[in-house]
Parts: structure tokens; C-alpha cells; sequence
């Protein structure tokens, strides 16, 4: 069985990373090996991108209090401290109270980290023809947020197991957060996903293709607003200060990790570190035009239709750029922001959720929908840098036309249903649906 | 490559036998905590039989919904109302039989049926790799919006734009859920006391603590 092209994973220049090895071996090992190279690469990203943005966090956090930070180790910026670190953390005595439930006591830092893992697996790197990808998912934004949930259900049993009061304290503090951080953000994430007419991130992200204008941040003023909502939601998702209720060192001693040491203790940290690049990958994706720049280079210099060898795949490394510099600058604002406001107490975090943040991203999604109903222009279009929606990728409209060929396109009878100003200019009428049918991409392009 | 692994076999009796060693979990354990823990495991493993049948929207769904809510459940529902004898529960003879009974009759009723409708067999590995894998979402998303997806070749245009799909359950589905929600705010808003005992009306701001 051939992948389709919706679960073609990691593009390896124009072949997908299993179809690559399949030449050398049988496609079923090959499969599992590609498998296994996704997995190693995306451990990396949180492994790697945990050890510089701890470093980073000491850096900046050092600076803010006119400090240093981290000097000696490893030469002269201090850049191996975390690597000292975890080589501490590794000879430390695995510590366990005499009271806790020890299986989910040790199983509960591995759940927290699995899930920020999982997550990693349908967000994408780059997109294009050949995105990115471990998984491409049809349904990608729902799922990288149903994973991001299943973080907190580590957290809440290692504060259940821990047989500890100051545990137990911040596990009950993170479930009170996570039933108020939750609708907003879903809210949030609702908007670009309304404005791009797709859940697949891929798709997302190639929407907002060309000049920073075309960014679904500067789409309309209520995207604006949602972007900074969605960030504050996001801050409290992955338990950053303001938001770090469930480890409140100065009242619950460590919160839910009180009781954890070692190697354990760390795998909380990985997990936490993860999820930070993580929602910061994914408001750059849904906002701030994921892979692509401010300015788009790799279509100026003609790598994106250039039939080179590996043009495609230098164009993606770019992207990939872009989105690990929009992910490091997010993450760089969450340290700034720990390291500058005091801790909200509880009901501070529910009412600013849910008194606040809640409303306003109601509003601003009424917002959204009234201009695209009426067809106001984005920013893009005022200044004329929007192009028609040809589609880099074509996963929504090739599958449905291949699959039922008789079929015509939903989308042409939901408009006789609701009339065709029901949906932007940008959104899914129908001639940007027949423009990314298979036949006509040349022509688009 | 005849006798090499067939991964979506593979894969789904892994899925299935871990949701069923996980529910086995479920009725055996004796702390809610751990029962709650297997549940999550349990519902996240059907969620993996989801995303094999290439089902991802409805996997995501099950993944928020039922993993996240039990998350909620076992906070609320468990660990701030439990007393002690309910931390730590231990089954009765009695329980054990009639839910056995239970169980084991609705398994009776369930298990002829997945084998007794034909169009339910299992298909030719042949046959079944021909089937392309069509992303659900939008055609979920447009028949809750009133789009009947499965019925598009209708000829006539005045028919086809009356076709209201299945916009009515879920427009009152939306409705009761919002009334359930108002009606829960309501009932669990703080009680203020109209008036005090002694008389005093009740917007005299109250000076003692």
C-alpha cells in the first residue's frame, strides 16, 4: 500500500522518507524505519530545543534581574549549563514518598511527556508540496489541541500520586485552570481555521503565503486581537509564570513535582519546555504565517517552482528557518513575560479566562465572521499583495474529486444553500475551490 | 512479500487488545483513581482504532471529549467528593454477578451482530487497499451545516437547496445544551440571603464579617 499523499510523511527531497528507503528494502521495514526517523527527529526538536531555550531562560531571566546568568560552563556564554544539568539530574537518587500510588507516581511524568510529544507529530515544519510532516492530518489544529490536553492529565496525577498536600494543591490549581484556559483557546484557534475554510495546518500555513500582509494576524483588527488572547491562553496552557499556579514555588514549595527528583523531575521540564515551542509553533502556523517570512525569499529567488534538483527541499529548509525563528521569538516573549509579571492567584486565572479573555474572543470571532460576510478586504488584499489561492498542496479538493468523481464539490451547493457571500474572498467559494482542483494547478501556478 | 507483517492488522489488534486489557483494568482495579487512569488509556486506544480507519476527525473528538472530560470527572466527581469508602472500593459477590449478568447479555446481543451483517465482513487485503482514505472533517463540518454530502447528485435544484441534512437535531442539540449550561451556572451561583433574620432589608451592605 503506497502512502496517499495525505499521510506522505517528511519529504526527503521529492520522495517521501519511506518511499527513499523502500528502494533499498522491502516497504514494510521501510515504513518502520521512516517511522523511527520521524520520531528520533521530532525527540530532538523537544530535547534539543529544551536545552537551549533552559539555557535561554537563565540567560534572559539573569539579564532582567541585572544579573549574569550562566557563565563558565562550556566556555564562554555559559551555553553547556543545561547539559551540566542534566548530567546532575542524571546521578540523582530516584526518590519516591512512602505513602504514593508508584505506578502512576512513575508513570505520571512519562504521560506528560508522550503527550507533548504526540502533539509534535501533525504539526508541520514547512509546508509546500512536500510539507513538513510526520502525519498529515486532515484535522491537525483539533488534534495538536486534544494532545495538548492530554499534558495536564500527567500533571494531575502526579499531584494525585504524590501522597503529598502541596501536590495535591497544585493538581487541584491546574484542573481549575485547564476548565478555564480551555474554551478560550479553542475559541481562538477557531478564527484562522474559519478564515482559511480548513483545519489542515498544512493548508493554514499556505494561505498566508507571500508578504507579511498576507499573515492571518494582520487579516482583520479582530484577528489581531485574537492573536494576543490565543498567546495569553496558550501561556496558560503550558503553566508559564503568570500562570504557573500548579508549581507556585513560593507557596506550594514545587506544586505538583514537590515529591519528584531526578530524571523524573526532568521529564516534567522536557514536557513543559515542548509544549512552549509547541503552541509557539502553532500560533506562528495559524497567525504569523508559519514557513513563510516576512518577505517571501525562496519564491523571489524561484527555489519554491524551480525544477532543480532539491529546490523544493532548500525552499522547505527555509521555511523551517522561518518557523524555528517564529517559535524561538515566542518562546523568548513567554521568558520575558515569566520574568516580569507576578503570579495571578487562582481566582484571578479563572476570572481573566473566563471574565475576559472568554468575551472578548467571542467578540472578535463575530467580528472575524462579519468581514468576511461582508467581504471586507484583509490587509493583503487593500494593499494588493494577496494572490488568488493557488494551492501549493492539494490534499482537500485532489481527495474529494478523486475519491467520489461523480461529486460535485459541497462547497458549490452549500453556497446555492446560504448564498455565496456566506464566505469571504479568501474563504471557500467555489471558483477557489475549482482553481485548486488537479488540473488547473498548473494554470494557478 | 507475502509473509511480511500487515501493518493495519497489525495495528488494529494492538489497539483492540490494549482497549480491552485497559477496560479489563477498568473493572478491576479498586482505586477510582487507577480505574479513572485505565479509562483515559482505555478511550485514548479507541481513538487509535479511529485514526486506522482513517477516522481522524472523530479520533480528535474522542481524544478531547472523553479523555479530557473523564479528566474533569475524576477532579471534580472523584477526588473533592469522595469519601473514604469510595477511594478504595471493593466489589461485592452479589455486584460481581449481576453485573456479570448484565454485561455478559448485552455482550450476547452485540457480539452475533458483528459477525451476522454480511456487508460487515472483513473485505480481501487487496480490496481493502484499494480504498482510498477521504478526509472526513468537511463533509462533517457541511452535513451538520445542512448539506446532505451523501445526496449531491440530486438533479433538481429546487430540491437540492431544501435539503436541510441534518441541520435541525443539531441546531436543537445546540439549543438544549445551552439551556443545560445556563440552568447549571444558575443552580450553582452563590445563595445571597434576601432578607436577615432580624429584619434588616437585604441591599444594607453588611459591615461585619
Amino acid at each position: 500500500m503506497r502512502a496517499s499523499r495525505l499521510n506522505r510523511p517528511f519529504q526527503w527531497f521529492t520522495v517521501s522518507v519511506a518511499e527513499f528507503l523502500s528502494r533499498y528494502m522491502p516497504w514494510e521495514l521501510a515504513c518502520t524505519l521512516a517511522a523511527l526517523v520521524h520520531a528520533a527527529l521530532i525527540l530532538n526538536v523537544i530535547a534539543v530545543g529544551a536545552l537551549f531555550f533552559i539555557w535561554l531562560e537563565r540567560k534572559i531571566a539573569g539579564r532582567i534581574q541585572d544579573r549574569l546568568g550562566p557563565t563558565r560552563v562550556g566556555g564562554k556564554f555559559g551555553w553547556l549549563q543545561t547539559l551540566a544539568d542534566g548530567i546532575k539530574l542524571l546521578g540523582k537518587e530516584d526518590l519516591m514518598p512512602g505513602g504514593a500510588d508508584g505506578f502512576l507516581f512513575k508513570i505520571a511524568p512519562y504521560i506528560s511527556f508522550c503527550a507533548s510529544f504526540a502533539a509534535f507529530i501533525a504539526l508541520p515544519f514547512a509546508g509546500g508540496d512536500m510539507p513538513f510532516v510526520a502525519q498529515h492530518l486532515n484535522v491537525a489544529v483539533f488534534f495538536v489541541l486534544a494532545i495538548l490536553g492530554l499534558e495536564v492529565f500527567g500533571v494531575i496525577l502526579a499531584g494525585y500520586a504524590s501522597a503529598s498536600k502541596w501536590s495535591l494543591f497544585g493538581a487541584m490549581r491546574e484542573a481549575a485552570q485547564v476548565i478555564s484556559y480551555e474554551v478560550p483557546l479553542g475559541l481562538c484557534v477557531v478564527v484562522p481555521v474559519l478564515i482559511a475554510g480548513t483545519m489542515d495546518l498544512v493548508t493554514i500555513g499556505d494561505m498566508q503565503s507571500g508578504l507579511f500582509t498576507n499573515w492571518f494576524i494582520f487579516h482583520d483588527p479582530f484577528c489581531f486581537i485574537t492573536f494576543w488572547v490565543m498567546f495569553t491562553c496558550a501561556m496558560a496552557s503550558v503553566n508559564r509564570a503568570p500562570f504557573d499556579l500548579a508549581e507556585a514555588e513560593s507557596e506550594l514549595v514545587a506544586g505538583f513535582h514537590t515529591e519528584y527528583s531526578g530524571l523524573r523531575w526532568s521529564f516534567f521540564f522536557m514536557a513543559e519546555y515542548g509544549s512552549m515551542i509547541l503552541v509557539s509553533i502553532l500560533a506562528s502556523i495559524l497567525f504569523l504565517g508559519g514557513w513563510h517570512g516576512p518577505f517571501p525569499i525562496a519564491e523571489w529567488s524561484g527555489l519554491t517552482t524551480s525544477e532543480m534538483f532539491g529546490a523544493t527541499y532548500l525552499a522547505n529548509l527555509l521555511g523551517m528557518t522561518n518557523v524555528l525563528i517564529k517559535a524561538t521569538v515566542g518562546v523568548t516573549l513567554m521568558i520575558w513575560v515569566r520574568w516580569t509579571f507576578p503570579r495571578l492567584r487562582i481566582d484571578q486565572v479563572i476570572t481573566t479566562c473566563w471574565k475576559y479573555c472568554t468575551p472578548i474572543v467571542c467578540f472578535t470571532f463575530l467580528g472575524v465572521l462579519f468581514w468576511t460576510y461582508q467581504g471586507l478586504p484583509s490587509l493583503g488584499d487593500a494593499m494588493g499583495t494577496s494572490k488568488p489561492l493557488f494551492s501549493v498542496h492539494e490534499v482537500g479538493s485532489v481527495h474529494e474529486a478523486s475519491a467520489v468523481p461523480h461529486e460535485k464539490p459541497p462547497v458549490d451547493s452549500i453556497a446555492r444553500v446560504f448564498g455565496s457571500r456566506a464566505f469571504g474572498s479568501r474563504a471557500l467559494t467555489s471558483q477557489s475551490f475549482e482553481s485548486r482542483a488537479p488540473g488547473s494547478q498548473e494554470a494557478g501556478r | 512479500m507475502e509473509n511480511a507483517i500487515y501493518w493495519p492488522t497489525f495495528f488494529f489488534l494492538l489497539f483492540a487488545a490494549l482497549a480491552c486489557a485497559f477496560s479489563l483494568g477498568v473493572v478491576f482495579a479498586q482505586s477510582v483513581v487507577r480505574m479513572a487512569f485505565y479509562l483515559v488509556l482505555a478511550l485514548a486506544s479507541t481513538a487509535g482504532l479511529f485514526f486506522l480507519a482513517g477516522a481522524e476527525f472523530v479520533a480528535a473528538m474522542q481524544i478531547m471529549i472523553y479523555v479530557g472530560g473523564t479528566l474533569v470527572l475524576l477532579i471534580f466527581g472523584v477526588m473533592l467528593t469522595a469519601q473514604s469508602p469510595f477511594v478504595s472500593m471493593k466489589t461485592r459477590g452479589g455486584d460481581w454477578l449481576l453485573a456479570a449478568i448484565v454485561g455478559g447479555s448485552l455482550l450476547a446481543v452485540l457480539l452475533p451482530v458483528t459477525v451476522a451483517v454480511p456487508e460487515w465482513r472483513g473485505m480481501d487485503r487487496a480490496e481493502a487497499e484499494a480504498i482510498e482514505v477521504v478526509p472526513t472533517a468537511t463533509r462533517l463540518g457541511m452535513g451538520l451545516l445542512g448539506v446532505r454530502v451523501d445526496k449531491n447528485d440530486q438533479q433538481y435544484e429546487s430540491l437540492l437547496a431544501g435539503m436541510s441534512g441534518y441541520l435541525m437535531p443539531f441546531e436543537i442539540v445546540a439549543i438544549h445544551l445551552l439551556v443545560v449550561l445556563i440552568g447549571a451556572a444558575y443552580l450553582a451561583r452563590p445563595r445571597r440571603r434576601r432578607e436577615y433574620s432580624d429584619g434588616v432589608p437585604a441591599d444594607t451592605p453588611v459591615t461585619t464579617v
